[in-house]
């Protein structure tokens, strides 16, 4: 829509003399920064409306509209959400699975691409095409038997549970870490062999340091994904003292059904840590993002 | 010392059997195993307890493919499907608007993003309370003298899906938005330099140089778009519950698996999107190859 506008303008051009050129330059202007302005408060305001309410007392809240600001700051909504809604045990939780995924993770993704880019052997070529082809299973549609084989396992209703299949299923980790490999010169490798280091010892002191950027990425994208992760937590942890951020959150639909301000405080919670995340780390997630996809 | 040292090759077949069997019995554990199962359970009646199940052969697909009730759903996913279209235009022409000098351009950049950072029953919650009677969206709609449009934006049948969808474009368009800029901002600029001198404006910029180089990213966006709009999950499972006719393909396989204990006929169902999803991709690559032979 805002480009056909673009257009019409541009073609106006060729009639007018500079004063043509100031309209043109002028209405440019307002279309660009009125749709980021439009842009800013379409992102802006559903999240605005969550903060105001969440420090409104009940009374206050069923008295005023949604963004009127409170009279006075109140923090019993938080204190309520955090403590009643055990997000205590959430983010303990969600910690403790978000720690050993991401280790795990880092570590079985490196070891498989170091093997994969600096060995040749027999299987090779079927390794890579098997992490090549599960990129295209939806991870959602295997559910119903992924559930079975949880199930079978023990692990059904432990921490565990998540954390296998996080280790399981990261597919892309590997692939960023062969890109990088690439691009790390072979003869590092064989200076190395020539002082008599071993394989192993490559893979920690050469390898594993000069593979910190794509670990910076991976740390960062599969720990939004895992913070942020619902589905797997309320399939496979649904006992109460197994809640992670996000179950503990959407436990609040029950309960606190008509008690707004303190599920608005409950969302700010948990939005808070990325939202500082996302503030401090900014170009490394632009970068994590973009680089996940090519 | 030195007898107990292997020989490098030796320790090549080592470390290649260390390093590649936990992340390889991982990947196969998770991603093709369940594959496999779900194969199997799809041709029975199982309820995913009982010790016995019958062969059923066809049936399953069948009754998908011939009860509404259970084909029905797919209508639900065309709107997320719509959806994915308005999604990559916004992010299209935002990532085009700031790729040219634009004042604060970090500030923008930021703001469109971080939705997509957020957790998905934080979103859920946001967006309950934008759409609830009395909430955000009336309330901005009131104050622009329009409260002739307020309805039940999630009641209402023939709106709802709307109201997901729309949720959905906010979620998301920050993630394609980012891998658009990322892909425009590697062009060479001095190709805009070049194009500037010659007289070329705006628009004609976007459409001879940007939207060429680079669309096979574009082609990518879609292809995730089309795959993510048949999958959706969370946003309309975690605010209605998919009552109302809002429940989507995924939703009604979980709870066909999980609530009705149909575990045969789940995995049919789990296996026709499977299918669809396998085949659109690989529509893509195939595509994709075709255009860069030439």
């Amino acid at each position: 829509m805002k480009l056909e506008t673009e257009t019409v303008v541009g073609k106006k051009t060729t009639t007018g003399v500079s004063n043509a050129m100031m309209v043109k330059k002028v209405l440019g202007f307002l279309i660009k920064y009125g749709s980021l302005l439009l842009g800013t408060a379409v992102a802006i305001v559903p999240v605005l409306v969550v903060i105001i309410g969440s420090f409104k007392t009940k009374q206050e809240f069923l008295t005023t509209g949604v963004l009127s600001l409170p009279k006075s700051f109140t923090f019993d909504n938080y204190i309520t959400a955090f403590v009643d809604g055990q997000m205590l045990t959430g983010f303990k939780n969600t910690i403790l699975i978000f720690v050993a995924s991401i280790i795990g993770k880092l570590l079985l993704g490196t070891m498989m691409a170091y093997v994969l880019d600096r060995f040749d052997f027999k299987m090779k070529k079927v390794i890579l095409g098997l992490f090549l082809l599960a990129t295209l299973i939806p991870g959602i549609t295997t559910q119903v038997a992924t559930f079975q084989i949880i199930n079978g396992m023990g692990l059904f209703n432990t921490i565990w549970s998540v954390i296998v299949l996080n280790l399981g299923t990261d597919v892309i980790a590997v692939y960023i870490f062969l890109q990088y490999l690439k691009n790390i010169p072979v003869s590092l490798d064989e200076a190395a062999i020539l002082e008599g280091a071993s394989y192993f010892t490559i893979y920690r002191k050469i390898i594993l340091p000069l593979l910190k950027a794509p670990m910076i990425t991976i740390l960062i994208i599969s720990g939004v994904g895992i913070y942020n992760d619902f589905y797997n937590p309320f399939l496979y942890m649904p006992s109460p003292d197994l809640k992670v951020i996000s179950t503990a959150l959407f436990a609040f639909k029950g309960p606190y059904g008509t008690d707004w301000p303190v599920i608005l405080a409950g969302v700010i919670i948990v939005i808070l840590p990325i939202l500082i995340v996302f503030l401090t780390l900014q170009k490394h997630i632009y970068n994590g993002v973009s680089g996940s996809v090519k | 010392m030195n007898k107990f040292k292997l020989g490098y090759n030796g320790q090549r077949k080592l470390i290649i059997v260390l390093f590649s069997a936990l992340p390889l019995f991982l990947l196969l554990l998770f991603s093709y195993y369940p594959l496999f199962r779900m194969v199997q359970y799809s041709f029975t009646n199982w309820n995913g307890i009982s010790p016995t199940r019958d062969n059923v052969g066809f049936d399953n697909y069948i009754k998908i493919f011939t009860t509404p009730e259970y084909f029905a759903v797919f209508k639900v996913s065309l709107y997320y499907f719509f959806a994915t279209f308005v999604q990559l235009g916004i992010a299209l022409y935002f990532a085009t608007v700031l790729t040219f000098k634009v004042k604060f351009a970090n500030f923008w950049k930021g703001i469109l993003f971080f939705p997509y950072l957020l957790n998905g029953v934080a979103i859920g919650f946001i967006f309950l309370y934008f759409y609830k009677g009395g909430g955000t969206l009336d309330t901005v709609l009131t104050f622009l003298g329009m409260e002739d449009q307020i309805r039940l934006w999630l009641g209402d049948r023939s709106f709802n899906n709307i109201s997901m969808a729309f949720t959905s474009i906010w979620r998301y368009m920050g993630f394609n938005f980012i891998i658009f800029l990322g892909a425009i901002q590697s062009i060479d600029s001095e190709i805009y330099e070049a194009a500037e001198i010659d007289g070329a404006n705006r628009w004609q910029q976007f459409l001879y140089i940007i939207m060429p180089s680079i669309k096979p990213i574009i082609f990518l966006n879609i292809i995730l778009g089309i795959s993510g709009s048949l999958s959706v999950f969370d946003i309309p499972y975690i605010m209605t519950g998919g009552s109302n006719g809002t429940k989507t393909f995924v939703i009604q396989t979980i709870d066909t698996a999980f609530k009705f204990s149909k575990v045969g006929l789940a995995s049919a169902m789990a296996l026709v999107l499977l299918i669809i999803v396998i085949v659109v991709t690989l529509l893509q690559q195939f595509l994709t190859r075709e255009k860069g032979a030439k």
